[in-house]
């Protein structure tokens, strides 16, 4: 069966980071992005400095960089996008070097890019630090309602078994001599995809039975309610605070 | 006598679309036995079974679990009960981790911390899979699986333990080794199945199911030695298997 193919974001290990309860480190997460893009772009040397502080915290997760890299890959189509930015947009040229682009243009993709970076590496630094699991459970315990919850809990559990039905199909045309290479096979590949969602309904069916068997009764039973000390919250908040702290800063100077 | 854990009275069953499952079953399963329920592919298995905890209910006659009538009061204590494992175990494994899932059941009927803990591992050592409990269940073989499915069931205690095709998919040495597990169990068990070995093996009694109705009840040996019965109902023991 396939296991062990899929990219799984957690690490584990013994920081800070790692041993801060979910909730709190979801709190702090949302806050701190919220903050980050919260302070006007022109401020580059202060979007700067949040970034080098998102960099800080990924580095108090001592996870190696090799396996954080493929994780922040995540952001190339935005990445991308600002780079092409300043050759698009109006307004006055400036040279840069042999180029001549947009003087907003340039303005826009540099605090694109600092405040998307800022973003997915904080986000990272959470993923990191946090199982799966965890994460379920301090959306539970934020009070996300349950059917969200629910979904993002069973997403966590059958995406590689919807992965592997996937895969098996895949093989199952490839063996009768299948080639998905022109137009004409997607009406196959459309019919492939309509069976998986019927094969993914119908397990949804008997995963649900499966419950009801077991004495469901449409909540998710709490079984170890997650608890914060003020230390946790303190700590969890400096971020956010340094921050927050500086999007007022910057609107102020602006 | 004792009350039979089971109690099905003349139990018919109809689906919404119009086809009858179940003609006025009867069925008894007494505390302490092992049962095959034996039966073709469409013979109504899969319905009778999930009438047993109430997720289906008869059109006609009764479902009786130690006593207790299988009404909408009761839904809860059935499930706590009848412990039912499917056969697929994906379908029963749906927690993060093996320790949720097993924790999901007892925590439906309102256990909590040491004791739901506690309650966790006495399931997951009956089953010999205690050091996988921080394990999410799709990085598990096939075989631990179906183990940690039958925890889950055990972690509610049941006073009977139902098994859809247990052995199904499962590697000889799986097979074997599941089989000395569910013999080590103290509990009454109705084991729904293809496998005729098994049977022979793991269950003293065995109950053959056809077109809805139950055809034959016996000692599973003289049950399997009936050729004509066995022709009759798309039963046949593999090749150079003998009673």
């Amino acid at each position: 069966m396939g296991s062990g193919h899929s990219s799984h974001l957690h690490v584990d290990g013994d920081t800070p980071l790692h041993r801060l309860p979910p909730h709190v480190k979801l709190l702090a997460l949302l806050t701190f992005v919220l903050a980050v893009v919260a302070v006007p772009s022109p401020a580059h040397g202060v979007l700067l400095g949040l970034l080098l502080l998102a960099v800080a915290l990924l580095a108090t997760t001592r996870v190696a960089p090799r396996h954080l890299a493929p994780r922040l890959a995540v952001e190339t189509p935005f990445a991308i996008f600002a780079l092409v930015l300043p050759f698009v947009a109006t307004g006055p040229r400036v040279e840069l070097g042999p180029l001549t682009v947009s003087e907003p243009g340039l303005a826009a993709a540099v605090a694109l890019l600092l405040k998307g970076t800022t973003g997915v590496v904080a986000a990272v630094a959470f993923a990191v630090t946090t199982r799966p699991r965890d994460l379920v459970r301090a959306l539970q315990h934020l009070r996300v309602p349950d059917p969200l919850v629910l979904i993002a809990s069973f997403m966590v559990r059958y995406v590689d078994v919807v992965a592997d039905q996937l895969r098996r199909m895949r093989v199952a045309r490839l063996s009768r001599g299948f080639s998905g290479r022109s137009v004409r096979s997607w009406p196959v590949l459309a019919a492939g995809t309509g069976a998986l969602f019927i094969r993914s309904y119908e397990r949804g069916e008997r995963v649900h039975l499966a419950m009801v068997s077991r004495g469901w009764n449409g909540r998710m039973p709490v079984t170890h309610p997650l608890t914060a000390t003020r230390g946790q919250w303190a700590l969890a908040a400096l971020p956010t605070l340094v921050a927050v702290a500086a999007a007022i800063g910057a609107r102020l100077s602006s | 006598m004792t009350t039979p854990v089971l109690d099905l009275h003349h139990v018919a069953y109809a689906y919404p679309g119009g086809h009858q499952a179940l003609f006025g079953v009867d069925l008894h399963v007494h505390p302490g036995e092992s049962v095959a329920l034996l039966g073709p592919n469409g013979a109504g298995k899969t319905t009778l079974v999930l009438h047993l905890n109430g997720v289906l209910r008869p059109g006609h006659g009764s479902v009786h679990v130690s006593g207790l009538p299988v009404t909408e009061d009761t839904l809860l204590e059935v499930r706590r009960r009848v412990g039912i494992v499917f056969q697929d175990p994906d379908d029963q494994l749906f927690m993060p981790t093996v320790r949720d899932d097993v924790a999901f059941g007892p925590a439906n009927l309102g256990l909590r911390g040491a004791e739901l803990d506690a309650r966790v591992v006495e399931a997951l050592e009956a089953v010999g899979v205690a050091d996988l409990a921080d394990r999410a269940p799709h990085h598990l073989s096939f075989g631990q699986r179906r183990r940690v499915a039958i925890a889950t069931v055990l972690a509610m205690r049941p006073e009977i333990l139902v098994l859809d095709e247990p052995s199904s998919n499962l590697d000889p040495t799986s097979r074997r080794e599941l089989a000395e597990i569910l013999r080590s169990l103290r509990t009454t068990i109705l084991m729904v199945t293809h496998d005729l070995p098994y049977a022979v093996e793991l269950c003293e009694r065995s109950v053959v199911l056809s077109e809805g109705t139950v055809v034959a009840d016996g000692p599973t040996r003289t049950v399997l030695a009936d050729e004509d019965l066995m022709r009759a109902h798309r039963l046949e023991l593999p090749v150079g298997f003998a009673i």
